[in-house]
């Protein structure tokens, strides 16, 4: 029998049985398409937290102050100590090379302007900021040197604290905004970068690292440095150069005891991806019994059919059917109907998906390499479950076959 | 054509053991119609499946134009119905959802005829048997007995096989049907086919030209029908013998 012929005869087949093949099908469908909705699910949250983290620099390293320890046993919370300072910054910028440094000094403030307030965090920093931390400006300009030498009062707004402040969407640089009790000039407006909530890149304003030191913190201290490495390869090295290099400036020999701490971007993906990685496998493998449950079904399915279609299989021996003939017989009508199955599986699939992204607001991923796979396995499946009942099929003698009543 | 020599068949279940060929020779030249009849359980219906090469004899040799059919694995045997052998059964055995066409060409689909043929093929042998053509692409299920036995029959010429084994192919059929199918035989048999046709009616058996009488798992009679196969009537001469021996044995 060719293979031609094979193909027509599972779609006589199927076609002859609409209901029956359909709803077998369907556990099929519902187990696919639930393993690649989870796996899309997953990598879909994966991509975005890499997207999120990738946003907050470009090669970047985190150098945030230690535990303070004043002398005894008490200890500070980390970050908390006012260790670094501007001179670490600039020792960092001009004895390792190649890097962008961008140290800042961060606080809360109410902020109004024009009868609207809002609680935001306000970012004291330098011109490099943009490079180091990938933001960009959507109108305006950012800070500039001359900006952050004469400690202007200016401020760069990020778009959620402009919606906040001046409504969605508004033209807000020339406006006046009041932090604390000085009045800054708004100059640029900060492309989005997406993300909301608690930790929304988007709800700061921007205003030079002199200024926040004179007029609103006072101190020379900052509460963390950006470190923009040349590539992600020297980011290793980078690292180190910058321990060593602050171990020496504050004066301690056992990094154990350093007064800082050095928090690299490779490490944060790595493990957001651990995290998510982990939960798209659990997923998928709750999913996956349902893709177990459907292929079941299919052996149900078929082990009927074998016993409803004896006298059938007992018609086509005696006519010249070979053992081979009726065993692929069987298996291409499971493989089919998997196959089948898969596809229709991945259709529904992008429908789901679409409506997760555009309803939740969850964003998904189909992977050709998964469409590849759901394919793949679906193909097995039919083998496996089909096996049994195909070769069943094709051991029956024809004799006991044509007298099955 | 077949030739078969002191051909035994024994089914074990357990501890006992049916014989149901105890020894059976006999050969059937080309070109013959012959009538094996008997009544059940004389071993009628296991002679069939021998000579139609879906069993084999425990002992004895079966040989189908010249060929051992013990010497064959289960793809030559599969090969070898394909090829010689056209099976007609008494519940016609069609595929119910199937229409006319698909159910005749069938065997096509294990032979190696190229699928382009295959209709051709159907069609020709679906005229042979006086099949209207406003049948042929009607479900099977939607013909009455006779058409269906008919169907049954062209399926089993597709193959232009040399040898026709019928098994009761009139018992489901009103007696006016079952004269038409008889005389298909016939009209096949006179197309130089040898048929071989299981019953246990004499009035079947009267259409052949040849009847082998079976009991007990043995040959018991083999005769010829004097003018039978040529009217297209029943011969009166075997309807007697056969009603003599009902009346023997009641």
């Amino acid at each position: 029998m060719s293979f031609r012929d094979l193909l027509e005869q599972t779609f006589w087949f199927f076609s002859n049985n609409k209901v029956r093949s359909g709803l077998t099908m369907l556990g099929i469908v519902v187990g696919i398409g639930s393993v690649i909705v989870m796996i899309s699910v997953g990598e879909g949250a994966q991509a975005s937290i890499q997207d999120r983290i990738q946003a907050i620099g470009s090669n970047l390293i985190i150098v945030m102050p230690g535990a303070s320890r004043s002398g005894g046993f008490f200890s500070g919370g980390r970050g908390s100590a006012q260790t670094l300072t501007q001179a670490d910054a600039d020792a960092i910028s001009s004895q390792i090379s190649g890097v962008q440094v961008a140290p800042e000094l961060d606080t809360r403030k109410q902020v109004t302007a024009k009868g609207t307030n809002t609680n935001t965090q306000i970012i004291g920093t330098v011109p490099t900021y943009t490079d180091v931390r990938n933001v960009s400006i959507d109108s305006g300009s950012f800070i500039t040197d001359n900006e952050n030498k004469s400690s202007s009062k200016v401020a760069v707004l990020g778009p959620s604290a402009r919606d906040d402040l001046f409504g969605t969407g508004a033209g807000a640089v020339g406006q006046e905004v009041r932090i604390g009790s000085a009045v800054f000039k708004v100059i640029g407006i900060t492309q989005s970068k997406g993300g909301s909530g608690f930790n929304n890149p988007d709800d700061a304003i921007y205003i030079p690292l002199s200024t926040m030191q004179h007029f609103l913190m006072g101190g020379s201290y900052v509460s963390s440095i950006g470190v923009s490495a040349p590539s992600q390869d020297a980011m290793a090295s980078v690292q180190q150069q910058i321990t060593d290099l602050l171990l020496q400036r504050h004066k301690i020999s056992n990094p154990a005891l350093a007064d800082f701490s050095i928090m690299n971007q490779n490490d944060i993906i790595s493990t957001a991806s651990s995290v998510t990685k982990t939960l798209t496998e659990l997923l998928a493998s709750i999913a996956g019994i349902s893709l177990l449950v459907g292929g079941i079904g299919i052996m149900n399915m078929m082990l009927t059919t074998v016993t409803e279609r004896t006298r059938e299989i007992g018609l086509r021996k005696s006519v010249g059917a070979k053992k081979s003939d009726i065993s692929l017989q069987f298996l291409s009508e499971s493989v089919m109907l998997t196959f089948l199955g898969g596809a229709i599986g991945i259709v529904l699939d992008g429908i789901v998906s679409i409506i997760i992204a555009n309803v939740i607001g969850m964003p998904t991923a189909i992977s050709l390499i998964s469409v590849i796979a759901v394919f793949a396995v679906s193909a097995l499946i039919g083998i496996v479950f089909g096996y049994y009942p195909a070769r069943r099929a094709a051991n029956l003698s024809p004799i006991v076959a044509l007298r099955y009543e | 054509m077949i030739e078969c020599i002191e051909i035994t068949k024994k089914y074990v279940s357990g501890d006992t053991e049916t014989v149901a060929l105890a020894g059976v020779s006999f050969s059937i030249n080309e070109d013959e119609f012959v009538a094996i009849i008997g009544p059940s359980g004389s071993g009628k219906s296991t002679l069939m499946h021998i000579l139609g090469a879906l069993d084999i004899p425990t002992s004895g040799q079966f040989l189908l134009e010249g060929q051992d059919v013990a010497d064959l694995d289960d793809d030559e045997l599969a090969d070898l119905r394909n090829r010689k052998i056209g099976f007609v059964f008494q519940s016609f055995n069609l595929l119910p959802r199937a229409n006319v066409i698909r159910n005749v060409t069938l065997p096509l689909l294990y032979s190696k005829v190229p699928p382009g043929r295959r209709e051709e093929l159907a069609r020709e042998a679906l005229v042979k048997t006086g099949l209207g053509e406003d049948s042929f692409n009607k479900r099977s299920n939607q013909l009455s007995g006779g058409q269906q036995q008919r169907v049954a029959i062209a399926r089993a010429l597709v193959t232009n096989p040399s040898l026709i084994l019928a098994d009761e192919p009139t018992g489901n059929l009103d007696s006016k049907t079952e004269k038409v199918v008889m005389q298909t035989f016939q009209q096949m048999h006179s197309e130089g086919r040898t048929i071989v046709l299981i019953t246990h009616e004499a009035e079947i058996a009267a259409y052949a030209q040849r009847v082998i009488t079976m009991r007990d798992g043995r040959l018991v009679d083999d005769r010829l029908n004097g003018d039978a196969g040529k009217t297209g009537k029943p011969s009166q001469d075997t309807v007697a013998t056969a009603e003599a021996e009902k009346e023997m044995s009641a």
